[in-house]
């Protein structure tokens, strides 16, 4: 990207910080509450997750046989089916269908996709959308910010000022109540003279011909029931075997999307339906209704045959992503988000039917802190989607300034990739490289003209504070030093991974983890090892991040074959290891190295449960702690561990509710992003500023947490296993 | 039917803001009446020795649906857990007259109310492959969260009422 791109991009997302950030945040954090809460209900949630998730892996699986079969099942009962290649052969045909007459829409993400608003106003026709949020932007003029609730972005206060402008009402609707009201008043009126009833389906079951569709406000039954021509638009993927298989998608789909136990209404249509339609004064038989089932493509067949893409079509549009996502609950979807789709999967979605261009706008606010994959009902790896696509973009561009890193950059990666990310991608040398020199190269790496040079030619943020690399690295300290446990004598012996930060940058927690352990009568021994790969990986450098997967392994791998335990203090790699290890490395390797391997602080909890000493660690003596934990680790469900043994221990633990820092490895060090880092950021640092935490001692488990923190706040904060140190100082 | 889901319909009715009446075959008349708000409109009911007082317009024009305080129709079941009611029917309106009212009145059997959607799932199948043209899954009352705030009776009814006939 050029530092014009930066500046502009850095602007674009300001720009939507001001004017939409509020309204977004304030509804996508009661929707992520919501969603916690309601799933938290379900007994069986993780069951009702597998069975949709392998109901999905079914369909599209056997997508080809089921659309013929669909198709048999709508012709018996006496309707149509369009298989539509792309957007214009869908348009060319509903605009048929429609002929110039009046339509009435409920909400379809479908019909956004291929515009056939457009296309059908072109030609002639009027079309209404009915969905409340939908209507407002329709008057707006705007796009949808989010999939589920489209204008989230709007306040009241806007759409009264929307309404009074458009409309001049006498008596200007002013409260929610007001507005709905006035909207459904007006919209009641094109109902009821509409023609054409124009829906999406959120499932389509092959065995009858059914389409489910999910809403609140029953616009979409009033579209059909009122018309006597319904026209329903979706995606091929929406096509699953049964009646039968609606049933965990039901149970999940509002849990997932808005925190409701299920929306208002589930309509489940076996169309041409039979109740009686408006006619001028009487209602009119319903028995001449037309129906007609418009199945897209405009991709999808093609991300079918994809590996890597596939698994966005078991994508049911719920918004769990979004909702959970820390960057996407601060800017919504008209920054985060392509041409339709918004959100952690649009990726997927954008790339798939609007191509990687579309994708690239915006595929870089995935950070993979991973706080989405939990919350996906069909258990899609909605990370390594981004990962994958911002590799092909990275192989797409053009490598005009190649020559310049090429030979600074010992990555796998071929040419073409943006500069700031092969740097970012190559943290393991850089850092190498810094520590070798340092202290030199931290004061020429702060010194002004340098930050300039970064900033201008790689887009490093001068406002951000660099990581100081220590001289002596954490694997150099250890061989120098030794263990000081005998191995015999030990209670269990152990590897810890120096990875790249804590063996560079931040080698007192690693220290401090050391002489924890050996406390608790553990031998630990300190190997070198590289790089894990989390850093090219989140640049979409998957070759390099496989390169330096293999490389950890080789390291680990005489531990891991010993028996022995590998911990690992450093979050985001502890997660590689269990998650996108899984990619990367044979699957019995990442097996192995998955069962071995720990948090420090899951380690420590599980050395006291079987024994160890609690005595052996200093006691915290009611020290007030505020924690935050660590994106990745939370997904891992690893948090309770920290809570768990600072608690024993004796301390007085509060810890941050955010879905993420906002710092996030790189994402924070980059111009274009600083802002939208900052402004994530703040939402923890307020949690920790308050009359209740803002004395309390700030600990918490990843580096870029720490950094964030560390820039925010006041307090100089640290990883928690330093609070077990004995040689912590407590001044 | 069981008692112990009747109890739970009813506590998953009041969760989701709907008043649950239980009364008898015999006993349907007078606690439909404090119900009926004027105009109200319905559709014909399909339990035995249970029917709509004259009252109850069951052929509506388009204007005189939309005006309509009170809306009754019947309910194929309703689904214990989530305080469901699944309306059924099509030819007589059912699908109009529970939607344009302020009102919506659905009236459940006792012997209709479903513990939990995987028995609800095995019905709503089998119905469609008898024909069941459309089957809505209602819970609580239409609403929206678009206009700023949560307000409930968005393009549907703003309240819902559910008449429980315990004798059949």
């Amino acid at each position: 990207m050029s530092a014009e791109n930066r500046r502009r991009k850095a602007e674009h997302i300001r720009h939507i910080l001001d004017t939409e950030g509020d309204s977004v945040q304030q509804n996508t954090r009661v929707f992520n509450e919501g969603r916690y809460e309601s799933t938290g209900d379900l007994d069986d949630y993780e069951r009702l997750k597998d069975e949709a998730r392998a109901i999905k892996e079914d369909a599209i699986e056997r997508l080809p046989e089921l659309i013929d079969e669909v198709t048999e099942a709508v012709e018996a009962n006496g309707g149509t089916v369009y298989l539509a290649d792309d957007a214009a052969d869908a348009n060319r045909y509903i605009t048929e269908v429609v002929d110039g007459r009046t339509a009435v829409k409920s909400k379809s993400m479908t019909s956004e996709e291929i515009e056939v608003n457009e296309a059908l106003e072109a030609d002639g026709a009027d079309v209404w959308e009915t969905d409340l949020a939908e209507f407002v932007l329709q008057i707006a003029d705007e796009a949808p910010s989010h999939i589920v609730a489209p204008a989230i972005h709007k306040s009241r206060e806007e759409i009264a000022a929307l309404f009074d402008a458009v409309f001049e009402p006498e008596d200007p609707p002013e409260t929610a109540e007001e507005l709905t009201r006035f909207a459904r008043e007006h919209l009641g009126e094109k109902i009821r003279d509409a023609d054409v009833g124009m829906t999406g389906a959120n499932f389509v079951t092959a065995d009858t011909g059914t389409l489910a569709l999910v809403t609140s406000e029953g616009n979409a039954r009033k579209c059909v029931q009122a018309t006597d021509t319904h026209v329903a638009v979706a995606g091929v993927e929406k096509v699953i075997p049964s009646v039968e298989d609606l049933q965990p998608f039901v149970e999940l789909i509002g849990r997932s999307g808005t925190g409701q136990d299920i929306t208002s209404y589930v309509s489940l249509l076996t169309p041409p339906t039979d109740s009686p339609t408006f006619g001028d004064e009487a209602l009119g038989s319903g028995d001449e209704r037309d129906f007609h089932l418009v199945l897209i493509d405009n991709g999808r067949m093609k991300m079918r045959d994809d590996d890597q893409l596939r698994e966005t079509l078991y994508c049911i549009r719920c918004s769990a992503c979004a909702n959970s996502c820390a960057n996407f609950q601060h800017v919504g979807g008209h920054a985060f988000g392509g041409e339709t789709y918004s959100g952690g999967i649009a990726t997927g979605w954008e790339a798939g039917v609007h191509g990687e261009e579309s994708a690239a706008e915006f595929n870089d606010l995935c950070t993979g802190c991973s706080r989405c994959v939990n919350q996906c009902p069909v258990k899609i790896d909605i990370p390594w989607i981004n990962t994958v696509v911002r590799d092909r973009i990275n192989r797409g561009t053009d490598g005009d300034l190649d020559f310049l890193v090429e030979g600074l950059t010992p990555d796998a990666d071929p040419g073409g990739i943006d500069l700031q990310k092969r740097l970012f991608g190559n943290f393991d040398t850089l850092a190498k490289l810094g520590s070798a020199f340092a202290p030199l190269s931290n004061w020429v790496a702060e010194a002004g003209p340098a930050r300039s040079v970064l900033e201008r030619t790689l887009g490093v943020d001068s406002r951000r504070e660099l990581p100081r690399f220590e001289r002596e690295s954490l694997a150099d300290w250890f061989a120098d030093r030794g263990s000081r446990v005998d191995p015999d004598a030990a209670r269990e012996r152990v590897t810890l991974y120096p990875d790249a930060y804590t063996n560079y940058v931040r080698t007192e927690r690693g220290k401090a983890a050391v002489r924890v352990l050996e406390s608790l009568g553990v031998h630990v021994d300190v190997p070198a090892a590289g790089e894990s790969g989390r850093a090219p990986l989140s640049q979409g450098m998957v070759a390099t991040a496989r390169s330096n997967a293999e490389a950890v392994y080789e390291a680990l791998a005489p531990a891991v074959a010993a028996g022995r335990d590998v911990v690992v203090i450093e979050p985001s790699d502890l997660a590689m290891f269990h998650r996108e290890y899984g990619r990367l490395l044979p699957t019995e390797e990442h097996e192995a190295l998955k069962e071995r391997s720990y948090e420090v602080m899951e380690y420590v909890y599980g050395l006291l449960e079987n024994g160890a000493d609690l005595g052996a660690l200093p006691d915290g003596d009611g020290e007030r702690i505020a924690y935050h934990s660590h994106c990745q680790q939370r997904t891992l469900d690893l948090e309770p561990y920290t809570t768990a043994v600072l608690d024993d221990a004796g301390f007085d633990v509060v810890t941050s509710d955010v879905e993420c820092c906002g710092m996030a490895g790189s994402f924070g060090y980059k111009s274009e992003y600083y802002d939208l880092s900052v402004d994530v950021g703040e939402t923890l640092a307020d949690q920790f500023t308050t009359d209740e935490t803002a004395d309390r001692t700030v600990v918490a488990s990843g580096t870029s947490c720490l950094e964030q923190l560390d820039a925010l706040l006041t307090r100089r904060p640290a990883h928690p296993v330093r609070l077990l140190d004995a040689r912590r100082d407590r001044r | 039917m069981s008692v112990e889901s009747i109890a739970t319909f009813e506590s998953s009715l009041d969760e989701v803001g709907v008043e649950c009446v239980r009364t008898t075959a015999d006993g349907f008349e007078s606690a439909l009446a404090p119900l009926l708000d004027d105009p109200a409109v319905g559709a014909p009911l399909p339990f035995d020795g249970v029917s709509l007082p004259d009252a109850v317009n069951t052929d509506p024009t388009v204007a005189e649906l939309e005006a309509a305080a009170t809306g009754v129709t019947a309910a194929g079941y309703g689904i214990a857990d989530y305080g469901s009611v699944v309306i059924q029917g099509g030819a007589a309106g059912e699908e109009p007259v529970s939607l344009y009212a302020d009102e919506h009145v659905a009236v459940v059997a006792a012997d209709d109310v479903l513990p939990d959607m995987d028995a609800a799932f095995d019905r709503l199948a089998a119905d469609v492959r008898d024909g069941a043209g459309q089957s809505i899954i209602a819970t609580g009352p239409s609403a929206t969260a678009d206009m700023g705030a949560l307000v409930k009776g968005a393009h549907g009814p703003m309240d819902v009422t559910v008449v429980l006939v315990e004798d059949r």
